[in-house]
């Protein structure tokens, strides 16, 4: 069962992802992301990772997306139906690099299933169970409030720093 | 599950790539920076199942930064919009020679 579900996800975030780089319109595009990043949230669920699908469909799909639809909405891009795909030279280097990093990702995940290193993993069992005994949240709340409390205070640190930079760089006279 | 989540990964990190070197539109090559992100994040919780939860605490801080960077790249955009009045890059040629 959860086989099935993973490619059907996995179908409909490649569809998704094949849709925001085919889509003329920046909203058709931005609708696709949003499909794509549902699909993310649902493998991300049979990963056993439940409080980060949470997030990614609350912040990721709901909160960063709507501000990319404020955007389009504020400089009035919402009827822009041109074809703006590269051509020529361009796209024959685009889909040159791409066809590299291709390769590389292809020839580093051949063989991948019986790499000998893959033995010495300890398997879903340990999180199975760590999930059991903390639950969902508990189980990455605890480290990130006790391990990992400067990297997580240096974050909110960023973000005030984005949002007072955002409204600094937007502003109309500087 | 491992090897098929990884496979995705690099499937929507190629996706993403091909998106930001084709596409000219600003926003659009933005959102495919986000799906490179997205595609990065993905092969995280994949390992994190198997190495344990550090994996996990890690994509919540890289979701945390995309979304300082998306505030702090659409203020630029918008900046530049107001200079250009387009967002394609083609226009964008002050440092082209």
């Amino acid at each position: 069962m959860a086989d099935i579900l993973f490619f059907i996800f996995a179908a409909m975030a490649i569809g998704g992802g094949f849709g925001v780089v085919l889509q003329k319109n920046p909203v058709g595009s931005l609708l696709f992301m949003v499909g794509t990043l549902a699909s993310v949230a649902g493998i991300y669920v049979l990963l056993d990772a439940h409080f980060l699908a949470a997030i990614q469909v609350m912040v990721y799909a709901g909160a960063i997306m709507v501000l990319f639809l404020f955007v389009i909405m504020l400089l009035n891009l919402g009827h822009d139906y041109r074809d703006d795909i590269k051509s020529g030279l361009g796209l024959f280097a685009a889909f040159a690099v791409t066809g590299a990093i291709a390769g590389l990702l292809a020839r580093q995940l051949r063989g991948a299933g019986d790499n000998p290193l893959l033995a010495h993993f300890p398997g879903p069992e340990g999180m199975e169970q760590l999930l059991a005994e903390q639950g969902a949240i508990g189980a990455i709340a605890r480290p990130l409030f006790t391990d990992y409390v400067v990297a997580f205070e240096l974050t909110g640190i960023l973000l005030l720093v984005a949002l007072v930079g955002a409204v600094a760089i937007a502003k109309r006279r500087v | 599950m491992l090897v098929e989540a990884l496979v995705l990964s690099a499937i929507l990190f190629v996706i993403g790539t091909l998106g930001v070197l084709v596409r000219r539109n600003a926003i659009i090559m933005f959102l495919c920076i986000e799906l490179q992100l997205n595609a990065v994040n993905l092969s995280f919780v994949a390992f994190s199942r198997y190495l344990g939860i550090e994996g996990q605490i890690y994509v919540f801080f890289v979701m945390t930064v995309a979304a300082a960077e998306a505030a702090v790249g659409l203020a630029i955009i918008i900046s530049i919009f107001r200079h250009y009045e387009s967002v394609n890059v083609e226009n964008f040629n002050l440092l082209k020679w």
